[in-house]
């Protein structure tokens, strides 16, 4: 056990971080990874913000209509959230 | 300022900094009575007082921004909700931003009890056990005793911790004549990238208590059905109830992501883990036992499991189109949710905003929304399969698709308040799972068609 935890030699080494990391989460790390450092390339400066401070172009542009669509299919369907909480609030469902 | 709008994902975030964008687009004094009248009971509320305020804070900072909606939701021979709301801001000299709404909605009509149409009237017990109703043959079961107004109240805090790190906290109150929602919550949103990224994480709990009227049904007990001025009727409908009330708590988390593609493009992506335990089960639904001639012989009260897990993930994208489309708004969204009782679904949601003129908009919207049974459903059970756990007839957790079409006004008044109508059409289309059918069910209608149509004023003041 301790040869893995610590291990002593290059092979084990691999072993046990192949052991640690399935493949396929390795995968996904390294993709997560590529993702965010892809980010810091997009974007803009804040000069350039003149279309994205725009009342339409906030992820939420009508905090009310949200609320009330929400109530109504969170009453009338089987999902809720996804975008906000999804959580009780009513007998309605 | 406007920095800070693109980089809240969590919503009590978000909402609130739209507000403030919205102050720096319309920072006009708008001294209108009832607005006037709105501050100051707010005010009271708070504690603070509007008039002793520093003259310093009279623009950006204290200053309450009003949304108001009035909407009608109707549904063809069934249900009509109306609901009110009003909610107001009020952004801080630290850019602390306070969101207090007030929503009232009453909700009459019929709805479906679970019960399969008939060939012939079917008689039900009203779930209060006071007195009965009739379906007249061919008819989807409809209990037209459905009546109820909710009284909700919100308020959430949301202020910088630091350069990078926006916090929010909130209260939720809701009660209805039969049943009491309190719930909290909390978010946590870091800026990097030059504010163009933004991570989140949220929590909220929810504790609701369900007291329906005529108490929580016993699960699959039969619906006693007679005459309910016999003597020893109340005796014997006591003996299908359990109890006056039951609970329920839901624990939510949600991870967001937030990304300024460039200076026309924004994109979202959240994933949402939820646990729902407790009493899950809908107290007003029954579920038709027919014989292999398709004919009733009993109606159950329907049971499902006292815990479910639900998770989704989301994604959205807002687009600005240059002038040769008008200048348009493109907002995509797609979600994906799944839970423990085999259901999914799909839900995509557009709408284009369309400036027209230089003072208004239109906004078209369509939403498509598909969603797999629950593996308890079933729209009857057939006499000789009565031995089931969990069971449930409630379409709702049945295999549907669903469309929304509709579009919104809206118009930017002298002052820079903003008056809005939407109309929208919503049609549910529940659909069969592969049950195969008894010869006698053969021509009446399993799986109705639900149509409604959603109307709406909307002022911001």
């Amino acid at each position: 056990m301790k040869a893995n935890i610590f291990p002593l030699n290059k092979l084990s080494f691999k072993k046990s971080l192949r052991s640690l990391w399935p493949k396929g989460k390795l995968i996904v790390l390294v993709v997560v990874i590529a993702n965010l450092s892809a980010c810091s390339s997009l974007g803009v400066e804040p000069w350039e913000r003149d279309l994205l401070a725009k009342k339409e172009m906030a992820l939420t542009s009508s905090p009310i209509d949200a609320a009330l669509d929400d109530h109504i299919y969170f009453s009338k369907e089987a999902s809720s959230g996804g975008k906000s909480f999804g959580g009780g609030g009513c007998g309605c469902n | 300022m406007a920095e800070k709008v693109l980089v809240a994902v969590a919503v009590g975030v978000t909402n609130d900094m739209n507000k403030k964008v919205k102050d720096t687009i319309t920072k006009t004094n708008k001294k209108i009575n009832l607005k006037a009248s709105l501050s100051l009971a707010a005010s009271a509320l708070l504690g603070t007082s509007v008039v002793t305020a520093p003259v310093s804070h009279a623009k950006d900072a204290d200053e309450w921004q009003f949304d108001s909606a009035f909407l009608v939701y109707s549904e063809v021979d069934r249900v009509s909700a109306t609901e009110a709301i009003i909610a107001g801001t009020k952004t801080f000299d630290n850019d602390e931003v306070l969101s207090l709404k007030l929503t009232v909605d009453a909700l009459t009509g019929a709805s479906a009890n679970g019960a399969i149409a008939q060939p012939m009237a079917q008689t039900f017990t009203r779930p209060s056990g006071n007195g009965q109703y009739v379906t007249p043959a061919g008819e989807t079961p409809l209990d037209d005793t459905f009546k109820d107004t909710r009284v909700q109240l919100n308020a959430q805090w949301a202020q910088p911790l630091s350069d990078n790190i926006t916090g929010s906290v909130g209260g939720h109150l809701s009660k209805e004549y039969d049943y009491l929602s309190l719930g909290v919550n909390g978010n946590l949103a870091y800026d990097f990238n030059r504010n163009n990224s933004t991570i989140s994480i949220g929590l909220s709990y929810f504790q609701d208590t369900f007291t329906p009227e005529g108490g929580i049904p016993k699960p699959l007990s039969s619906m006693l059905i007679g005459d309910s001025s016999a003597p020893d009727w109340d005796a014997e409908f006591a003996k299908t109830r359990i109890g006056d009330s039951d609970d329920k708590s839901t624990a939510d988390i949600l991870v967001g992501f937030t990304q300024v593609i460039n200076r026309r493009m924004i994109t979202a992506f959240n994933y949402s883990y939820s646990m729902v335990d407790g009493y899950l089960t809908d107290p007003f639904k029954v579920i038709s036992v027919i014989n292999f001639d398709g004919i009733a012989q009993d109606y159950i009260y329907e049971n499902r499991p006292d815990s479910r897990v639900k998770q989704s993930t989301f994604m959205q994208t807002k687009y600005h189109f240059d002038e040769s489309l008008l200048n348009t708004v493109a907002d995509i969204s797609y979600r994906y949710m799944w839970d423990d009782w085999d259901i999914t679904s799909h839900t995509i949601d557009t709408r284009f905003t369309i400036p027209v003129g230089r003072a208004s908009y239109i906004e078209p919207h369509i939403r498509f929304y598909q969603q797999g049974a629950a593996d308890f459903y079933q729209p009857y059970i057939i006499d000789d399969q009565k031995s089931v756990d969990f069971v449930s007839a409630d379409y709702r957790i049945g295999e549907m698709t669903a469309v929304t079409v509709g579009a919104k006004y809206g118009v930017v008044l002298n002052g820079g308040n903003e008056l809005s109508f939407r109309i929208e059409y919503y049609r549910q289309m529940p659909t069969d799972a592969g049950f195969v059918d008894p010869n006698g069910l053969n021509g009446l209608d399993k799986y109705p068609v639900v149509e409604a149509v959603i109307a709406q004023v909307s002022y911001s003041f």
